[in-house]
């Protein structure tokens, strides 16, 4: 079935009782040709991507609750490209692009909203960083421009840019193309696009084992509903991703944080961007149905708890109530976490293992939604030919033994 | 926020006092020139980041000053033991 003005017409009419379900909840065949571990938006784009443009069809997703339960549906789905290195500017400008016209190539509104991204800086040190993040993106023909106090209080009204606070805004950094997407439609708009190819999505299904043959390679998966057998699999976990691989003996590195976010009750259209502030752990920006969407930071420990601690959200609210004062009366409706992976650069682990036929594609962290499209289709081209698609090449797992480190984590700090 | 036991000063104090200072008993390679890359990648990057007990070390910023060991469950947040650093996990 495809979506189109018609039926949106007739279906209206109708009461919306004439639509069908939109993928197929599979049960799992004894063998398929690739595997992939987790239906999060980056699994479910990689399947799609395989099956769409890699002329594979014998695909399953295999997913340990309902896909798209993980950190998809808890991101506060920011979506920007303005990395400082190249390898990254090229990665998430690959999927900036493809946000540009996913909704249309999925048949699905996934309500991608460039509605600009602003990035605040409050210190000295904040301006120097902006400046340099500016001048590099533009090197590498990426938009991004710097604005004074003044300009971004007229990109985002509501900003206070009194001198009087805590951390008074100094700057700002504004990619106009950067905006947020909607996250259970991205999932649910790949979903069904790799349902509709052939893709087998296995949910409640948790994967228990990776099993190896004599030689060493990938043999398939262990799982609560028996083993399935795979020459190619692909482990896409996001936060249990060092779980996963422990199972295969590949120890990561990586470490696992509660990241949180909330929102609010819903109000009319107050604010028009997303704003960010990396040195006050804020970042917001208000949803089609009027709530304001706040990420906070990650607790200092890591943990698997989905939860995070209270002290680490009501730092960010204080944050929030001085730069946005006419929201302090806001009341909060509901808070959570997602579990994240983080590397020590920051940068995500895209490619093969040192088990022959096991991938992973992990370590997206504090900011990987925005890079779901790019990172499945990449990830696809990798699985498929069994070498790294060029734009994935410098994210190896390799890198951290030869020290060509992709080092975002000074250039961000925390969130992105 | 963690109430975390400082084995120091013999108190429960709270998290907001310490700062966290990663996975415990790391050992840096003896030799270190003869270690190689794979070595160091290992001492410097890979972590055990369990899905249950972690052996974690905290750093009583606010309070004695000392750096401590603290086994805690990753699922629960619950921590089951501190002690001192050169002391055995328990
Ligand atoms: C609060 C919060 C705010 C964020 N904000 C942003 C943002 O604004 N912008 C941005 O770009 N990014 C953001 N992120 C990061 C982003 O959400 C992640 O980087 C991204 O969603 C990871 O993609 P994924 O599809 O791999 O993850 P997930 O959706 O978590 O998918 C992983 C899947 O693997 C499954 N799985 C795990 N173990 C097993 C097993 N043993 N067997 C089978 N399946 C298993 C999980 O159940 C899960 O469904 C945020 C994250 C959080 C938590
Ligand atoms: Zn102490």
């Amino acid at each position: 079935m495809r979506f189109s003005l018609l039926s949106l017409l007739r279906e209206s009419l109708r009461g919306h009782r004439g639509w069908p379900a939109q993928w197929r909840d599979a049960s799992p065949k004894p063998a398929y040709d690739v595997v992939i571990v987790g239906a999060g938006g980056h699994g479910l784009a990689t399947a799609y991507y395989l099956a769409a443009e890699c002329g594979l069809r014998n695909i399953a997703v295999v997913e340990k609750g309902w896909l798209g339960g993980g950190n998809t549906a808890r991101n506060t789905t920011v979506i920007r490209s303005n990395y400082l290195w190249e390898e990254s500017e090229a990665i998430y400008e690959h999927s900036m692009k493809l946000w540009q016209d996913l909704s249309h190539a999925l048949n699905y509104n996934v309500m991608y909203s460039p509605r600009g991204v602003m990035m605040l800086a409050h210190t000295v040190h904040d301006m120097q960083v902006i400046r340099r993040h500016v001048h590099a993106n533009r090197l590498a023909g990426i938009d991004n421009e710097l604005l004074s106090p003044r300009e971004a209080q007229a990109f985002c009204p509501i900003l206070n840019i009194g001198r009087d606070i805590r951390y008074p805004v100094l700057g700002a950094a504004l990619q106009r193309r950067g905006g947020t997407a909607r996250h259970d439609a991205v999932a649910w708009g790949y979903a069904r696009a790799a349902s509709a190819l052939g893709v087998d999505i296995i949910q409640n299904c948790p994967v228990t084992g990776l099993r190896r043959q004599q030689d060493g390679a990938i043999a398939g998966v262990e799982t609560a509903r028996g083993f399935i057998a795979a020459p190619k699999i692909g482990v896409v976990a996001a936060g249990h991703s060092s779980v996963l691989m422990a199972m295969a003996g590949v120890r990561m590195p990586l470490e696992s944080f509660p990241l949180q976010a909330l929102v609010s009750e819903p109000v009319k259209s107050v604010m028009p961007c997303v704003v960010m502030s990396n040195t006050i752990h804020a970042y917001m920006s208000q949803s089609d149905k009027g709530e304001l969407v706040i990420g906070a930071g990650t607790d200092a420990y890591p943990s698997y708890s989905q939860a995070g601690g209270l002290h680490i959200a009501s730092d960010t609210l204080e944050a929030v109530c001085e730069l946005f004062p006419t929201l302090r009366r806001l009341r909060m409706m509901r808070s959570w976490g997602g579990i994240v992976d983080v590397t020590p650069d920051r940068s995500p682990i895209i490619g093969r293992t040192p088990v022959p036929g096991l991938f992973v594609n992990c370590g997206w962290g504090t900011g990987g939604f925005k890079a779901t499209p790019g990172s499945g289709h990449v990830f696809a081209h990798t699985i498929a030919k069994g070498e790294p698609h060029p734009i994935a090449a410098p994210f190896t797992l390799d890198r951290f033994r030869t020290g060509r480190l992709i080092d975002e984590a000074a250039a961000a700090a925390v969130a992105h | 926020m963690l109430l975390i036991p400082c084995p120091f000063c013999a108190m429960d104090r709270p998290e907001a006092e310490f700062r966290h200072a990663g996975e415990a008993h790391l050992t840096r390679p003896p030799d270190p020139a003869a270690a190689d890359d794979a070595a160091w990648a290992d001492f410097l990057y890979h972590r055990a980041n369990p899905r249950g007990v972690i052996a974690e070390r905290w750093r009583h910023v606010h309070g004695c000053g000392r750096f401590i060991n603290v086994l805690r469950d990753t699922v629960s947040d619950r921590i089951l033991a501190s002690y001192r650093p050169g002391e055995k996990r328990p």
